[in-house]
């Protein structure tokens, strides 16, 4: 792997909130998350909905302050960064919203938008001239016109708005782009258009995307490295494919089951489909977390969380599953349908 | 360990199952109008298809592609700006079309259910859910208050919302996403309909909580014999849900059939190029065919075929002349060779003297369905 751009370490996160079913006021968004991501490559992020994606690009972009852990960015902790050196570390890191429709700012251009990065920070682009010469390239290089500058955000389609989403991120030349489930309010032949931008551009300018989706297709497409999320922790990671072909942790391999596919071909598939919903991140469940919902949990997984284990994928590179009882020998999910039974009828 | 138990789901082969052969819904040129201030536009233009008992109709399309009005239109719920400009609507022999409003909603509820995107929009905030699904019965069915409630319990245990006792008296507010929607398949269930229109029923749910609805929706039609016409624009939910599609396109349907036929083997191109854009079986990061373009403004659509503008096949007579739905033949490859013959009478005779015989059920709207293995 590429030497780490961006590593993080045991980053936590608790909220308070005023009052909750179970009594309990901390919410523990982030419980911690140890990640690193690699000059020029994409990280998937996947999950469900609270496990905390969001909050995690929100401690990324510096909009929340962890509680414990570590941010590292090229060797130094931005937290630690005030004044200049804050602001010089801020233009790297830019981020790209799910909504088109409501991340622009309807009363203004679609030039003033991209532009209004270099109003902040004077030095990149000083002179107009040069600040002119820069939007035109944002626009040609996302696939819009020059003209479409002076365009309010109103006269474009979704996938063009984001396309401008996109410009006003890259007008500040950043190393990591954070996309929040960038192409998933957009209709299906604009996602593949936007998908395709998105990789143009990283293969061009070698910035590295940390992307954001519960789309399981679209991540194993984008994705050179996988982190599975689930409460607020880190659950399973690793190679794309790796991942994808032989997940360890059940969770992962439940939601890959239940995420439709299309297959033409029109072979049946067996289907694990997980019983109850995501448990509230107010009220956990002690040692692992997903044992509420999981088919092999025992006793133990009630008792101690599990740890990190390591399983040496093909190629050497890491693959990390939180489980007691991590999926061993089987491959793919036919086999996981085999042992569950097994397990059925030995329960 | 009994908390945490899990399903493996055999899934029933389509093929299999015995089909059931009745047509419960049956919709002929459907046509709705939207009077906005720039005019009024036609959202659903000539739109047909059959529902039949036991099987699964996708209406599959991008947004404003006219599948949710379609919905509505069947259902009876337009807007006070929306017009029913024509086509029959025929459910179980009766034109809905026809109907004056008052006498539709003797159909609401025995006849059609219908499910919605956003369970917590569809469900009346201020009532409890066992007063919202004891009003079918209560409407329907002249039960008591507390006959009705009865049935609500035994309505929600149906649809495995856990304690029903106790939860019958909980307000939409204190359930969560899937347990909302869960609600909702219920109240539309209630009264045993034979149709079911479920319009986006998983899109706000996340993935392990689509899977438990999906397989609800399918236990459903299986007990009652329902059809079910789903509305989505998830390619993958249609390729595991659906037993037949209808692609839809600017208000138009433009190509249908069986789901393994129509996926396998499209015969229009926005089909093909849908399908394309899904990222399977595709190296990563390798380029995705797009669609290039995007769909025609309502206001502006083109005569000649709605597909045009993003066309890779677009031809002049594609631009004079809407293509109808026709039926496609087996193997358009080995039909093309008597096409080649006289170029151009691909054109005027789509395939009125082809020897090969047409595939049950399957219509494309398209001249050059059968050149579309060279795009």
């Amino acid at each position: 792997m590429s030497e780490p751009l961006l590593q993080i370490d045991g980053l936590c996160k608790t909220f308070h909130v005023a009052k909750s079913a179970s009594g309990n006021t901390r919410l523990k968004a982030l419980d911690g998350i140890s990640l690193t991501v690699g000059r020029g490559e994409t990280l998937g992020l996947v999950g469900e909905s609270g496990c905390g994606k969001s909050t995690l690009a929100r401690t990324l972009m510096m909009l929340e302050t962890p509680d414990e852990g570590t941010v590292t960015f090229e060797g130094t902790n931005p937290f630690g960064l005030r004044g200049k050196e804050l602001m010089s570390w801020r233009r790297r890191v830019q981020m790209v919203f799910q909504d088109p429709f409501a991340s622009l700012n309807a009363r203004m251009s679609a030039g003033d938008i991209i532009s209004e990065p270099w109003a902040t920070h004077r030095s990149l682009y000083p002179s107009s001239r040069e600040r002119q010469a820069r939007m035109g390239e944002l626009l040609q290089m996302v696939g819009l016109r020059p003209s479409d500058a002076r365009k309010s955000p109103q006269e474009f389609s979704g996938g063009q708005r984001q396309r401008i989403g996109i410009a006003r991120a890259l007008a500040l030349n950043p190393d990591v782009i954070i996309l929040d489930e960038p192409v998933s309010a957009l209709d299906l032949s604009v996602q593949a258009q936007v998908l395709n931008l998105l990789n143009d551009l990283q293969q061009e300018l070698g910035v590295s995307y940390i992307f954001i989706s519960h789309d399981l297709t679209v991540v194993r497409h984008v994705a050179d490295r996988v982190a599975v999320m689930y409460l607020g922790r880190i659950i399973e990671t690793g190679d794309t494919e790796e991942v994808f072909d032989h997940p360890r942790h059940p969770y992962t391999a439940a939601l890959m089951s239940a995420s439709p596919k299309l297959d033409v071909t029109g072979a049946k598939r067996d289907r694990i489909v997980l019983k109850g919903e995501l448990p509230s991140p107010l009220d956990p469940p002690s040692g692992c977390r997903f044992r509420t919902r999981c088919w092999k949990a025992k006793d133990i997984c009630a008792e101690a969380a599990p740890h990190r284990r390591v399983t040496a994928a093909a190629d050497g590179a890491l693959h990390l599953a939180e489980c007691h009882f991590p999926l061993e020998t089987i491959r793919g999910l036919a086999g996981a349908a085999a042992t569950t039974a097994a397990t059925a009828t030995a329960g | 360990m009994k908390t945490a138990a899990q399903t493996v789901l055999p899934e029933k082969s389509r093929v299999e199952k015995s089909r059931v052969q009745d047509v419960v819904l049956s919709v002929r040129d459907l046509a709705v109008d939207i009077r906005t201030y720039r005019g009024t536009v036609r959202a659903v233009n000539g739109v047909g298809f059959e529902a039949r008992a036991g099987e699964t109709l996708a209406l599959l399309g991008e947004s404003g592609c006219g599948k949710s009005m379609t919905a509505k239109a069947l259902a009876g719920i337009m807007d006070p700006v929306c017009d029913l400009a024509g086509g029959e609507i025929i459910l179980n022999g009766t034109d809905l079309a026809a109907l004056t409003p008052k006498e539709r909603l003797k159909f609401a509820g025995p006849e059609l259910g219908i499910v919605f995107q956003d369970a917590l929009a569809a469900l009346n905030p201020v009532y409890t859910v066992g007063t919202q699904l004891a009003e079918a019965f209560r409407i329907h069915e002249g039960l008591s208050a507390k006959d009705a409630k009865m049935q609500a319990i035994d309505l929600m245990k149906r649809v495995g919302i856990p304690e029903p006792e106790s939860r019958v008296n909980s307000y939409p507010h204190q359930f969560s996403g899937g347990m909302r929607q869960r609600i909702l398949i219920a109240m539309a269930v209630a009264l045993n309909p034979r149709l079911l229109i479920a319009d986006e029923p998983t899109t706000a749910l996340d993935v392990t909580v689509q899977a438990q609805i999906m397989q609800l929706l399918r236990k459903l039609r299986e007990e009652g014999q329902m059809a079910v016409v789903l509305i989505t624009h998830d390619l993958a939910v249609v390729a595991e849900e659906a037993d037949s599609v209808a692609v839809m396109y600017a208000g138009n349907v433009v190509e249908s059939g069986p789901v393994s036929q129509v996926f396998s083997d499209p015969r229009h191109p926005y089909t093909k190029g849908l399908l394309e854009s899904v990222p399977v079986h595709l190296e990563r990061g390798a380029h995705l065919k797009s669609i290039a373009g995007s769909p025609p403004d309502l206001h502006d659509i083109p005569t000649g075929c709605v597909y045009q503008s993003r066309c890779p096949l677009v031809q002049e007579i594609c631009r004079a002349e809407r293509p109808r739905l026709l039926p496609v033949n087996e193997h358009a490859a080995d039909a093309r060779t008597s096409v080649d013959d006289d170029a151009g009478s691909a054109l005027s005779a789509n395939n009125d003297s082809d020897a090969r015989p047409p595939l049950p059920g399957r219509v494309a709207a398209c001249h050059f369905s059968k050149e579309l293995n060279n795009v």
